[in-house]
């Protein structure tokens, strides 16, 4: 078997407070092949973007890694200074964030922007990065890019933007790209475009992708596998098919009911009880154990660690069969 | 306009005292205990204003009553420099004045003229930030154009101006008389804006709210609605406003006391002292000019580190 | 952006018109202006006569209209205390000020932008802390206080300045300049130093804030994000977006600057305008204070014009026009 592109392992990040150090991300280990999508699913606050920050290395102070390794080819990344991190970002990793308006210049023309990019990662000649530009431009399906290089940010709508972000994203043909809630901004036409974009550049140019998002319906689409994030820790993690259509996870099965289907006859949308609970809050034991309707008396004692089942793997002790009775 | 009931009840009352119990555990109390400058800073300012409220009380001579001044004592230097007396500790002046009794009093003027200045630039401005927010339509756009006018021309030229106006719509003899409120008016006029802007835009925040439209359809008077809710929401920064604008207040006032056109020298504020000293300057006499000016630079830079800090602390985005 | 720049032009114009108004009031109605031009000797038959000669009897929007036409001209009446035309006075004067003004400008702006980058860049640094508490220390010494120890130390005690006056002037036409003889240039040191010293602090402190406001965009994330180097970054991407409002509040910063100057020509008696005001507020002079208010009231009319013109020149968003966002 192949070693993997992205492999973390129990990855910690905290937010030291003058009340103790608040846990966003606790304990997590995963890995992304060469090529692979994996999918991270979560509500607002579970700490996915988090953990996409922290393998860019670009968590902002106060937070910081507290504990864990995460090793990007077989080489360990989270310990590296801040100028060999550069060195990465961008040629090895890349990173796309949700609001294309903010995260392009708006002083910059698209195609300075562009061509910077590439002259930092390639050794090109001005003329050669502009050439390269505009095939970049094309590729992700904007029109007429020689024109549109001399042009700005705010002279492009917002799909056209974020393909313009996917871009500067690809510029230097990285390995792994960590996308950041990247359809979240735009309107729902829209996003079916930007998520078959994405799927076609990475298809094409075998790139991994961590694709962070609060929608399923986007991972469905585009990932391959999906880990299910629930207060900093991973509730459940597999192949998409599998955790969709039969979920182990009271909390994704929770999460797959909640998603209305056309068809449904139900008067009323399937919820969980309660919300997730604060960082400063969560509960000993399964941090899920308030609202879990499968709940029993180990729950509340132990943090359960991740069970394989025959579909996929879950933090959840009902599924430990060799302490069922 | 304001029932007073709401003002003194006990539950008022109540609700004060755990505010404060509550400030001195929260963040922000935290956030000063860990600033030494901070503590410095608020004790410059607690040691000066102490001074200057009691000065009556704890100056050693009254300067300005001219049985205790004696002409044969003028010009001392500081008690320890040669030719000083320990009696006057930081040296007298041409009249014979001790300078560390006139820096008492002359604080005590900065000071009030000051806070005099930040109440009325508050009042006004707060109240002219309300009527702009709430009315809306043709009194906020005259409001506020008057506003971008006035802020297109610096403060201290305003209120020389407001200044020197009224001095010369009074006639001559009155002019002893009147420096206060004239002084008053024209600083506080100079600082209207700041307070009107900024309470104007949490007043249109807040009159969007379901609260204050389920509160006038009720029938509750506007300006109850004004005090009772909007305005608690905008006491934050106008805290941190006024706070810096009671440095610049002080500072203004003796500006205008230096030129000349300020707290005359019957009853001198700092910067009428510094003017006066001024003068002494070039015959040796340091003393007299350069401790009003230590005063006048502490007190000004201990209340600017206040509002910065207060800035932060009150700032969520800083953390 | 034609419409734009005519449309500020006649809010310009608005705005003189309603100082011209303030100032034509303080004209006409503070004091009475028969007493203040001639002796108590005069006979009550010949102050009618002069009354009705300076059209003081006419209607009020006649002499406002004539106030202004004669500004228009440049006749601002006569000085009370001084008797010559206010004109004539403010042009003597005018080099002086201005002179003064623009040494403090470069030196604020030449001083105080670097300062800020640096301590927008290095938040943390030693160096960049002291940068801070000094200008904290700028802001709050009252610029009087800045020139009396700047002379005190410099003049008094080592004698090495000069303490008050330009020194040696040239003529030139009716221009004077200080800056072509070495005792006019020694002269200018400690006045200019004084009046930027506010200036640069409060640009220092503008820009740092710009900066690091910048530095927290999404833009400079991403481009973190992308493996550009911290040099193009920081010179590149949040520089350039800072110098936007830096500009505009810089140029307003300017007008001020000639303001400020009032304080600083009294502390060394320096022959400029604002000396000339001070000393017109003292005597109650009206036709000075009214002709310094519109001069400077002009001098900052012009001066945000062209900052708002400059804002419009310089960010492409105000310039090109805005794609509907969120389609196709």
């Amino acid at each position: 078997m192949t070693a993997p592109l992205l492999a973390v392992e129990n990855l910690r990040v905290e937010f030291p407070t003058r009340r103790g150090a608040l846990i966003a991300v606790d304990d997590i280990s995963f890995e992304i092949a060469r090529g692979e999508t994996l999918g991270v699913v979560g509500e607002s606050g579970a700490g996915k973007s988090l953990t996409g920050a922290a393998i860019i290395g670009l968590l902002e102070p106060p937070g910081r890694i507290a504990g864990g390794r995460i090793f990007f080819d077989g080489r360990r990344i989270d310990n590296l200074p801040y100028a060999e991190m550069r060195r990465l970002r961008g040629a090895k990793i890349g990173a796309i964030f949700q609001d294309p308006l903010t995260s392009l210049n708006p002083l910059y023309t698209v195609g300075r922007q562009l061509i910077e990019t590439i002259r930092t990662h390639l050794p090109l000649s001005e003329t050669e990065a502009k050439r390269r530009a505009v095939s970049l431009l094309e590729e992700v399906g904007i029109p007429a890019p020689e024109r549109r290089l001399d042009q700005y940010p705010h002279q492009f709508s917002g799909g056209m933007r974020q393909r313009v972000v996917i871009a500067l994203a690809l510029c230097a043909n990285p390995q792994l790209i960590v996308a950041d809630e990247p359809t979240t901004a735009l309107d729902v036409s829209i996003q079916a475009q930007i998520v078959a974009l994405i799927k076609r550049l990475c298809r094409e140019h075998g790139t991994a992708v961590m694709l962070v998002t609060h929608d399923m319906g986007v991972i469905a689409e585009t990932a391959d596998r999906v880990a299910v994030m629930y207060s900093g820790r991973i509730a459940e993690i597999g192949p998409v098919r599998s955790v969709i259509k039969s979920p182990k996870h009271p909390y994704t099965v929770g999460l797959m009911a909640s998603i209305p289907m056309i068809g449904d006859k139900a008067a009323h949308l399937a919820q969980i009880k309660g919300s997730m609970p604060r960082l400063g809050s969560i509960p000993p034991g399964c941090a899920f154990n308030p609202r879990c309707p499968k709940v029993f008396d180990r729950c509340y004692r132990e943090r359960p660690i991740l069970i394989p089942t025959e579909t996929s793997a879950a933090s959840c002790w009902l599924y430990d069969k060799a302490a069922a009775r | 306009m304001v029932d007073p009931v709401i003002v003194t009840s006990p539950r008022a009352w109540r609700r004060f005292t755990s505010l404060v119990a509550r400030t001195a555990d929260s963040d922000i109390a935290y956030n000063f205990r860990r600033s030494p400058v901070t503590m410095l800073a608020a004790a410059g300012v607690a040691l000066i204003l102490f001074l200057a409220l009691f000065a009556p009380l704890i100056a050693p001579f009254d300067p300005f009553d001219p049985g205790s001044v004696d002409i044969m004592n003028a010009d001392l230097p500081p008690a320890w420099v040669d030719g000083g007396q320990s009696a006057y500790l930081l040296g007298t002046d041409n009249q014979g004045r001790d300078i560390l009794s006139t820096l008492m009093y002359g604080s005590r003027i900065s000071l009030g003229v000051g806070f005099a200045a930040v109440v009325f630039s508050l009042v006004v401005g707060v109240l002219l930030g309300l009527l702009s927010g709430f009315l809306g339509g043709y009194t906020d756009a005259f409001i506020m154009r008057i506003a971008d006018i006035q802020l297109s021309f610096p403060a201290i030229l305003i209120a020389l101006l407001v200044d020197g106006v009224l001095y010369g719509i009074l006639p001559r003899e009155m002019h002893g008389d009147f420096w206060f409120p004239i002084l008053v008016f024209s600083i506080g006029i100079s600082g209207w804006v700041q307070y009107a802007r900024t309470v104007r835009g949490s007043t249109m925040v807040e009159i969007s709210k379901e609260y204050v439209q389920a509160a006038r359809v009720i029938g509750i008077s506007p300006a109850k609605i004004m005090v009772r809710h909007i305005l608690p929401n905008v006491m934050g920064p106008v805290l941190v406003i006024a706070t810096i604008n009671l440095a610049v207040a002080i500072i203004t006032e003796a500006t205008l006391s230096f030129l000349g056109v300020g707290v005359p020298i019957t009853s001198p504020s700092l910067g009428t002292l510094i003017r006066i000293g001024g003068d002494y300057l070039y015959s040796g006499e340091w003393w007299i000019t350069i401790f009003p000016g230590i005063v006048l630079a502490a007190l000004a830079l201990s209340i600017n580190l206040l509002g910065d800090w207060l800035r932060d602390a009150l700032n969520p985005k800083l953390r | 952006m034609i419409a734009f720049i005519l449309r500020r032009i006649l809010q310009s114009i608005a705005v003189m018109l309603a100082v011209g108004f303030i100032a034509f009031s303080m004209f006409r109605f503070i004091g009475d202006p028969i007493n203040n031009m001639v002796g108590q000797y005069t006979s009550t038959a010949e102050r009618e006569i002069l009354r009705k000669g300076l059209g003081l009897d006419d209607p009020f929007l006649v002499q406002y209209v004539n106030y202004l036409k004669n500004a228009l001209h440049g006749n601002f009446g006569n000085s009370y205390k001084q008797r010559r035309p206010v004109s004539d006075l403010i042009i003597e004067r005018l080099p002086a000020t201005l002179e003064l003004s623009f040494t403090a400008a470069l030196l604020a702006l030449a001083i105080g932008i670097p300062m800020g980058v640096y301590t927008g860049l290095h938040r943390k640094g030693f160096l960049a802390q002291t940068f801070m508490v000094l200008s904290l220390i700028g802001v709050s010494l009252p610029t009087f206080l800045i020139g009396i120890l700047l002379i005190y130390v410099f003049g008094v005690i080592l004698g090495w300045l000069p303490t008050f006056g330009r020194g040696d002037v040239v003529r030139l036409g009716w221009w004077t300049t200080g800056f072509l003889t070495p005792k006019g240039l020694a002269a200018l040191i400690m006045p200019s130093i004084t009046l930027a010293l506010f200036q640069l602090t409060l640009i220092m402190r503008l820009v740092r804030a710009e900066m690091l406001e910048v530095l927290r965009a999404d833009y400079i994330k991403f481009a973190r994000a992308r493996g550009l180097s911290n040099r193009v970054i920081n010179f590149g991407h949040a520089l350039k977006n800072t110098m936007v409002p830096v500009i505009t509040i810089t140029g307003l910063q300017i007008g001020s600057i000639i303001a400020f100057a009032i304080i600083t020509e009294t502390v060394f008696q320096w022959p400029g305008m604002g000396q000339l005001f001070i000393q017109a507020v003292a005597e109650v002079d009206i036709p000075v204070m009214a002709c310094y208010l519109m001069l400077i009231s002009f001098f900052f009319v012009v001066i945000n014009l062209i900052v708002d013109i400059l804002y419009y020149v310089v960010d492409p968003r105000l310039r090109t026009e805005r794609v509907a966002s969120a389609h196709g």
